[in-house]
């Protein structure tokens, strides 16, 4: 029998409709495996397991009245930037303190709505910013892939969701709930060798999770399969009021899309993506994609993005700019951490509270984000970055038109590298940001993109494939995206992970 | 004539420019379904979005948006059916979120005009600028606790409108006019309840000042003035000050003030919190605010009659002065009021009872118009009372104050003390024989010419009949009897 934890989300959803397993007999054999290796991988920074228990019975009570759910008994990991009603929540950030929402993300209790069960809240880097789940004041999270020729040197799981990466990689949940405001799904998900999705904008209500950059953040899911990721984002997707830039759209039955042939669906290969000094391996890896597309009966086409290239610079803009007003509520006058002042002083309240409250890439990005919307500088950054943010917008508008359009859907590599060292790249912001470079432009014309393990490099690390769809049409991605899974017949395990490593510490 | 400020080197012409900060008449905030009453228990009207929690997004609330359109329109100005919201941030402890959502770049209603009428009968045009509609912060309260403040959320992110106007007043009266009538059209929109004691309406008003003919000169801004008379007397006091500056050879420095109402000057305030770099950008938590040209169309179909409009129509349909009609539509209480007392009745009548008894009364009693000691249905009643000869006019008079004090119906009180005029020609005749019997050297008088001997018979005879003789029929029936 398949051991609890290596259930993909639909296998498990199987197994326990035909009542092989109980919901409470899953989330026990996921809180096992999180209390076995989450000490050494630090993806959860909480585990309500008593919450998750209990959860679990009235899922199984439900499930036994006729009245399950489309997730009834899956249990999942939150990440910690999703505010759940009675447990704390940090955004990874020392400055929320002990902050404990009185309200439910409206992705969150879509997810409950539909029976799942929350295991904890995942690991992430602060306030969603950074690409190594490095920058958490509940420190760093461990990849569990390692190296094949330097098993020793421990890995970043990709960021910012890097706790909801590794533990769907490791078996600690069977999918985990995500964000991705320049790559944060997409970049973890090919770290670890998972898939995951980052919706169109305006597909799930960004209601009651903690702004980064609101015209950016989306939410989105992860899991080990392109089809399970499809199951979550319908559950997570859906029109909110209380979210002014919700869409007012139906959500269809993504998981029925990746069944979907791609026989004849035209695929863009953007001709900016092929970056100098792109390990060749990455590339090889591409080529490889687009001709298992090609034998599915799909036709490539070569296209121009021509301002591709300016998408990370007008994102390191645009991003700070918003987060450097987002986070200005964090001043420990009503909520989270609060410093005493001296003599009385209001400034000296709101210096030392955010001294002590963020870590040095928050501080960072609100400086910069300050900066370029300052007086007199406005005009030459935040005003430009807009300008060709909608050029780029405009390059995507072009390819993928309504009538006449070139392509239906367009494949890229989703990250320049696999996972790196967790002493790598730590001291060269520039470095870290150019993990994004090929996830930011889905996030600035606010496009779908799905990250799926496609490959490994030659130290047996996972390297992703992401296709970008056109807005709202997820189906699409699902189906290319599974058409790049099937292919690819991906089943490389990570070094730890729930089982593997049970046994070899026996 | 116009107004100046002498100086020691002669006259000095006064500019002002008024931004009102008027708050919207609706239900809930701005951007949140908290209540916005106002007086509650401090902290209890306030919503997670209020408050800034992680994670609460704004969502405009439409009536706010249409109490602005409908503001517009009442200043016959421009509806942009595109607008936008932007963030102004700065840090302070009663604004939750460190920034106010405000209309900055692209507000929702572009150029208008209003009228005002001064004292002397003059009209002139004040050209609004723009409207558009913002957040409100909190309030601290410095005066608590020794050592600490306290914030109350119950006004933070309430709606505003705030409504620039042109420079174009030049008189602190033109100044106080301005924002009477400003109040009067959003009291008639029922967009602004302009209760200022209560802060419903608040103006910074610009004042510099110039030699005739000359171009403007610096200005400043006196924050937050909360009363007709104070804006008044803040541009008189503001005007003075830079007059001074000026003749002993000094210059205005543009600046935020604040005017002192107890000391009637203003003051400097800390330049501190002039400093900001609001960093306004547009919020990317809101689309941008999208009219449709047809729900501007029907919103425009359901405005109220304004109060121009409404003493034209006095003037023109009901014959009233251009003085009384003014009067009239003053308050929207009072102009309603009339009209009810004025419907299928003589309007002048009806207007010289409410200017008069009415506004005697309200007086009398401290009583407003809205809680007034008679009814606008029992005036009319008085009235009617008045037009069937049930009542003299000097009968009226009295019922009316019976009416004040007691609160009664007029036709209960007439009842109650017989105040009915005798309309009887018998009862008269019978009571006019007897005075004239009584009095028969008068009458000998009056038939040798002595004309005037009349009105001592018309006085003798309702002297008689306890002043309820129909004067009329009393002096028809003396002229038969000496004829």
């Amino acid at each position: 029998m398949t051991r609890p934890t290596d259930f993909t989300l639909r296998g498990a959803l199987d197994a326990l409709a035909a009542r092989e397993i109980s919901a409470e007999e899953l989330a026990r054999a996921h809180l096992d495996a999180i209390e076995a290796l989450n000490p050494r991988l630090n993806a959860y920074v909480a585990v309500t397991g008593e919450r998750a228990l209990e959860r679990a019975r009235a899922s199984d009570a439900r499930r036994a009245r006729g009245e399950a759910g489309p997730l009834e008994g899956v249990p999942l990991g939150i990440k910690d930037l999703f505010c759940t009603e009675g447990v704390r929540t940090t955004a990874g950030s020392r400055i929320l303190g002990d902050f404990v929402p009185p309200y439910e993300s409206t992705v969150t209790a879509n997810l409950l709505r539909d029976g799942a069960v929350f295991l904890g809240k995942t690991n992430l880097d602060e306030f969603a910013m950074g690409s190594s789940n490095t920058t958490s004041a509940a420190g760093p999270v461990e990849n569990p892939w390692n190296r094949r020729n330097d098993p020793d040197t421990r890995l970043v799981p990709g960021g910012s969701s890097g706790g909801s990466a590794a533990a769907v990689a490791a078996r600690l949940a069977l999918g985990a709930t995500a964000t991705d405001t320049g790559g944060s799904i997409r970049q973890p998900a090919a770290f670890c060798g998972i898939a995951g999705m980052k919706p169109t904008y305006g597909r799930c209500s960004r209601w009651g999770v903690v702004a980064f950059a609101s015209s950016l953040d989306q939410a989105g899911p992860m899991a080990r399969t392109v089809e399970d990721c499809a199951t979550l984002l319908r559950s997570m997707s859906g029109f909110d009021p209380k979210d002014s830039t919700s869409a007012d759209m139906p959500v269809p039955d993504f998981a029925a899309a990746c069944g979907r042939s791609v026989k004849g669906l035209r695929i863009g290969v953007p001709c900016e993506y092929r970056l100098d000094g792109m390990p060749a391996e990455i590339e090889a890896l591409w080529q490889q994609g687009l001709e298992w597309l090609r034998e599915a009966g799909a036709e490539t086409v070569e296209i121009s993005l021509p301002h591709a290239k300016y998408a990370l610079p007008t994102y390191y803009i645009v991003a700070p700019a918003e987060a450097s007003s987002n986070l200005a509520r964090y001043d420990g006058v009503r909520y989270g951490l609060r410093v005493e002042e001296r003599d009385g002083d209001l400034q000296d309240l709101y210096e030392r509270t955010r001294a002590a409250g963020f870590g040095a890439e928050v501080k960072r990005r609100i400086m910069i984000g300050t900066y370029v919307l300052s007086a007199g500088y406005y005009d030459a950054y935040y005003l430009k970055a807009q300008k060709v943010r909608a050029l780029i917008k405009r390059d995507f508008d072009e390819v993928f038109a309504a009538s006449g359009a070139k392509v239906d859907a367009i494949v890229t590599p989703a990250t320049p590298s696999a996972a790196f060292g967790m002493d790598e790249k730590q001291d060269d912001p520039v470095a870290m940001y150019l993990n994004d470079v090929f996830t930011v432009t889905a996030n600035l014309a606010g496009l779908p993109g799905l990250s799926v393990p496609a490959g490994l490099d030659t130290q047996g690390l996972p390297l992703g494939l992401q296709v970008i769809g056109r807005a709202f049409d997820e189906e699409t991605v699902f189906a290319v995206g599974a058409a790049l899974e099937r292919a690819a017949a991906f089943e490389a395990l990570p070094a730890v992970m729930a089982g593997k490593t049970a046994r070899a510490a026996g | 004539m116009s107004y100046t400020v002498e100086g020691s080197t002669g006259a000095w012409e006064v500019v002002v420019g008024l931004e009102v900060h008027a708050q919207v008449v609706s239900e809930s905030k701005l951007f949140s379904g908290a209540a916005t009453a106002f007086g509650a228990e401090p902290n209890t009207q306030v919503s997670l979005v209020d408050a800034g929690f992680p994670g609460m997004l704004p969502v405009p609330n439409r009536e706010c948006v249409a109490q602005a359109v409908r503001t517009g329109l009442g200043l016959g100005a421009e509806i942009h059916l595109w607008s936008r919201f932007d963030r102004k941030n700065y840090f302070y402890a009663d604004l939750p979120q460190g920034y106010q959502i405000s209309q900055y770049a692209h507000p929702v209603v572009g150029e208008g005009a209003v009228e005002i009428e001064l004292a002397d009968g003059a009209r002139k045009r004040v050209g609004i600028t723009r409207l558009h509609l913002e957040q409100d912060a909190g309030k601290s309260l410095h005066d608590q606790h020794p050592s600490k403040s306290y914030i109350d959320l119950n006004r933070s992110g309430v709606a505003l409108m705030e409504i620039v106007s042109e420079p174009d007043m030049r008189s602190p009266e033109e100044a106080g006019a301005y924002l009477t009538k400003l109040r009067q059209i959003m009291r008639y929109l029922g967009t602004c309840d302009g209760n200022m004691d209560e802060g419903s309406l608040r103006a910074d008003v610009n004042v510099s000042v110039r030699k005739p003919g000359e171009g403007f000169r610096t200005r400043c801004e006196v924050k937050n003035v909360n009363s007709i008379r104070f804006v008044m007397q803040a541009v008189e006091a503001e005007a003075r000050r830079q007059v001074e500056v000026w003749e002993e050879g000094g210059t205005v420095r543009q600046e935020t003030r604040l005017f002192d109402t107890a000391r009637g000057v203003t003051r400097s305030m800390r330049s501190k919190e002039e400093a900001h770099d609001y960093r306004y950008f547009p919020d990317p938590d809101l689309p941008p605010l999208v009219l449709e040209q047809g729900w501007v169309e029907e919103l425009k179909a359901a405005l109220p009659e304004l109060p121009d409009a409404r003493r034209a129509r006095y003037a023109r349909d009901f014959g009233l002065s251009p003085y009384d009609a003014h009067v009239l539509v003053l308050e929207k209480e009072t102009a309603a009021y009339f009209e009810e007392v004025a419907h299928g009745r003589d309007p002048k009548l009806a207007a010289n009872w409410v200017m008069g008894d009415l506004f005697a009364a309200l007086n009398r009693t401290r009583r407003g118009i809205e809680n007034p000691p008679v009814s606008a249905r029992d005036l009319g009643a008085l009235l009617d009372l008045m037009g069937d000869g049930t009542l003299s006019g000097k009968l009226a008079k009295e019922v009316f104050e019976a009416m004040v004090e007691t609160g009664q119906a007029p036709g209960a009180i007439v009842e109650e003390r017989g105040l009915r005029q005798v309309t009887d020609t018998g009862a008269i005749e019978e009571a006019a024989r007897a005075v004239l019997d009584g009095n028969a050297g008068k009458v000998a008088e009056y038939r040798g010419g002595k004309d005037k001997l009349f009105g001592f018979f018309v006085g003798q005879v309702m002297k008689a009949m306890a002043g309820k003789g129909n004067p009329a029929l009393v002096n028809d029936v003396l002229k038969k009897l000496l004829g």
